[in-house]
């Protein structure tokens, strides 16, 4: 797909997720065991073989770049092309742009060297597996100025509250986009529009004091744009929220989430040279996602545990979500407990959250 | 080419005939072990960490996976400027073609390669044991000893003593003789394998063993022995730690079993020497709410429904409701069934074991190891067994 060139734009993802996000943007927060939120739009990209993939970063993006590298685990290591992680360092006198028009103004030369004539704009907060390419012949098909992707959501729940909404005309074209919150076509932060048109509307944006390039340009203009809609049907989430942090990542615990997640194409991520996770005789494991390092002496029930987690005997996790290289002692009682990396629980202590508002200890805590 | 002060050349090509099925497509240094690795992740990964960067790997022997394995070397990082990781399989010269005709042959006709780094010194491994071993300690020790020949050695029992290459040594370790599995050993130290040359010194003798009519071309039955007749001075290094040769079904079966106690011999979860392999990048493993894992080391991609004890499960295997699995090291991405059993069993890769087989029960020998692969799953066809591969 190297007529496409994908834009991850983080400027406008507010970091929400309390403790999580102190320190690290949105797009970095581990998930699932092994990977980093952004790893899902990312690995989407690739799937799809697009080459060229820009990443718009604004603050808190030290462990982002860590993670992202040279892009290898996605093969965008390349000689022509590739990732490029641009960080906000413009220092043109003469720019007038403000809020994310601002990566656009000052990053013409990604837009302008990459050969695609087609950008695909994305967040990282809407974890789907689309692809890329099915959404991208949709939209030459309908020959339209801009697709925006969305999924129908049955159930809504807090996290799509502040979540777009978009009306669907009988021409199947977008008619409004809008925030009414009981709408369920939940528009997921990704549109696909042809690369000149797009540079024009930055251009245009700027030209008239502008500040964020979906509202000023698509969302208010829809009336002088077609619009379409491309409809996503598969695994979606949406975390904007340690609530919501806390609940897709439990989900995943169900047999349907977790195949359609990560069963079809593969989600890639930054490599980590582990040793298979290894249960002791004391161990008892169930309705859990391990990932590799671990060593469990200790009982761990609806539960996800990181890379490297040492659970010595005795220790009961219970509907909790345990980061990289945490340590729990002997005989420590963890429930609905979100513990970030690096954290060290020592023996006989215990930690309990609410059902619904789990406890989070911030990456490194000693307690 | 940049100097090298080392040059190590690590001996790939075995069949691994003993190995039966699990090398019927694959050189033994490609054999799975261990959960997620291949046994030459193990002396890779011990260059890698004992800053060795310029490696040349001689295969022989179905060497196709072994070759894609390697690649340009970036998971053992030896993807690099100078040096890295070459694969040298045996290639025709102007003077004809053949195959390696042993290992110092095969190290012969890579001397081009070899001089290209003008080493000091040259290290020789195999690719048949499992261990962790710091070569940079092993060099010291060798120019220490202003050595010629440094042969690591690891003490053994007297009984084991009929079954290794032993070294007879003087009080100070210096060798004065090799012995090939001698029927009354005279010293319990077992040559490991490896070997550290001064590069000037092995390549005379190389040379010199090449002209020999009679030599079987091979490092402990033809060089050292050589070496001690021309009065070279040959040091044992001794090596404390856990060390295997996995040449055999029962050997590697039960060295997979010695990572399942709660403090293993073989530590593979320590950061300051990690054993690098390629990442075959699976989702984390699936424990279900109906499971039992006890004393079993698993691998990310595993979805796991039935009871697992005292097992290696690699990468991406279902296991399905009421299956039980025992004392078995399970390869990637096989697909068990419902109600299976397993016990004392190694199953290779890709293999759809149907629903309510059994293998493995009821054996006549107890201390058999039920080696499972395509081939002898096909023979059990018709006896309530059926079988297919999901390649």
């Amino acid at each position: 797909m190297s007529e496409l060139m994908g834009v991850i734009n983080l400027d406008h993802e507010l970091d929400l997720l309390n403790e999580l996000t102190y320190f690290r943007c949105g797009a970095a927060v581990p998930f699932a065991g092994r990977y980093r939120l952004i790893d899902f739009v990312l690995s989407n990209m690739a799937n799809a073989e697009m080459k060229d993939i820009a990443v718009f970063v604004r603050r808190k993006y030290r462990s982002l770049m860590d993670h992202l590298g040279e892009g290898r685990p996605w093969d965008l290591d390349r000689k022509r092309g590739g990732l490029f992680v641009l960080p906000p360092d413009w220092n043109d006198s003469s720019d007038t742009s403000h809020g994310d028009l601002q990566h656009m103004r000052n990053n013409l030369d990604f837009f302008k060297r990459g050969k695609a004539k087609y950008i695909l704009h994305s967040g990282s907060q809407h974890l789907c597996k689309v692809d890329f390419c099915e959404a991208f012949n949709y939209h030459k098909e309908t020959g339209a100025d801009v697709t925006l992707i969305y999924t129908k959501v049955d159930q809504l729940e807090p996290e799509h509250d502040p979540c777009l909404r978009l009306e669907i005309g009988e021409d199947g074209f977008v008619s409004n986009i809008h925030h009414e919150k009981d709408h369920p076509n939940v528009y997921m932060e990704m549109f696909i529009m042809e690369k000149k048109f797009f540079l024009e509307q930055v251009r245009h944006c700027i030209a008239h004091g502008d500040s964020y390039f979906f509202r000023d340009a698509i969302q208010k203009n829809h009336h002088n744009m077609k619009i379409a809609a491309y409809e996503y049907k598969g695994y979606h989430a949406v975390i904007n929220s340690v609530e919501s942090y806390y609940k897709n990542s439990l989900e995943l615990l169900c047999p349907k989430n977790y195949t359609s997640l990560f069963k079809e194409r593969p989600v890639n991520t930054k490599i980590k040279y582990e040793a298979p996770t290894k249960y002791l005789d004391s161990a008892s494991v169930n309705n859990s996602l391990v990932a590799n390092g671990c060593v469990i002496g200790g009982s761990v029930e609806n539960s996800i545990l990181f890379r490297g987690v040492k659970v010595q005997k005795g220790a009961k996790i219970t509907n909790s979500i345990i980061m990289q290289k945490c340590v729990i002692g002997e005989n420590a009682v963890i429930e609905n407990v979100i513990l970030d990396k690096d954290v060290n629980l020592p023996p006989d202590r215990m930690l309990v959250g609410d059902v619904k508002r789990p406890f989070v200890i911030a990456k490194s805590s000693t307690l | 080419m940049k100097k090298k002060e080392v040059v190590a050349m690590l001996l790939a090509g075995g069949q691994g005939k003993r190995l039966k099925g699990l090398t019927k497509n694959l050189a033994k240094p490609a054999v799975y072990f261990g959960g997620t690795y291949r046994i030459i992740d193990f002396p890779l990964s011990n260059c890698s960490n004992s800053g060795i960067d310029t490696v040349g790997v001689l295969t022989q022997y179905e060497p196709l996976v072994l070759h894609s394995y390697i690649g340009v070397g970036s998971d053992w990082d030896m993807e690099r400027k100078d040096g890295g990781v070459f694969v040298l399989p045996p290639h025709e010269k102007e003077d004809g073609s053949s195959w390696y005709r042993g290992t110092a042959d095969a190290i012969y006709r890579n001397m081009k390669f070899i001089e290209q780094y003008d080493p000091e010194h040259i290290l020789i491994l195999s690719g048949d044991h499992i261990y962790k071993m710091d070569y940079d300690a092993m060099l010291e020790y060798h120019k220490e000893k202003n050595a010629d020949c440094t042969i690591s050695v690891i003490n053994v029992t007297l009984e084991e003593a009929s079954r290794f290459g032993i070294l007879n040594t003087n009080e100070d370790l210096s060798i004065y003789e090799f012995e090939e599995k001698p029927e009354h050993p005279k010293s319990t130290l077992a040559s490991m394998g490896i070997y550290l040359f001064k590069w000037d010194v092995l390549k005379r003798h190389l040379y010199e063993d090449e002209r020999n009519p009679d030599s079987s071309f091979d490092f402990g039955k033809d060089i050292i022995p050589l070496m001690l007749s021309n009065q070279k001075v040959l040091y044992a290094y001794p090596f404390e730690g856990y060390w295997r040769d996995v040449g055999t079904v029962q050997s590697l079966w039960q060295s997979n079993m010695d990572l399942l106690s709660d403090n293993p011999p073989l530590d593979l979860n320590d950061p300051t020497w990690r054993i690098y392999t390629r990442s075959p990048n699976q989702p984390a493993q699936y424990i279900a709410p109906d499971a039992t894992v006890t004393n079993s080391v698993i691998n990310e991609g595993c979805i796991v429904h039935g009871n697992i004890d005292h097992s290696v499960l690699f990468y991406g295997i279902e296991v399905g409701e009421g299956s039980v699995i025992t004392d078995s090291v399970i390869m990637p991405k096989v697909k068990i069934g419902k109600n299976v059993r397993i016990h004392k069993a190694i199953v290779s890769e890709n293999l759809v074991i149907e629903d309510n087989t059994v293998l493995g029960q009821d054996r006549s020998n107890e201390d058999e190891i039920l080696l499972i692969t395509e081939e002898e799953l096909s023979s059990l066809n018709g006896q309530g067994v059926s079988v297919s591969t999901n390649n």
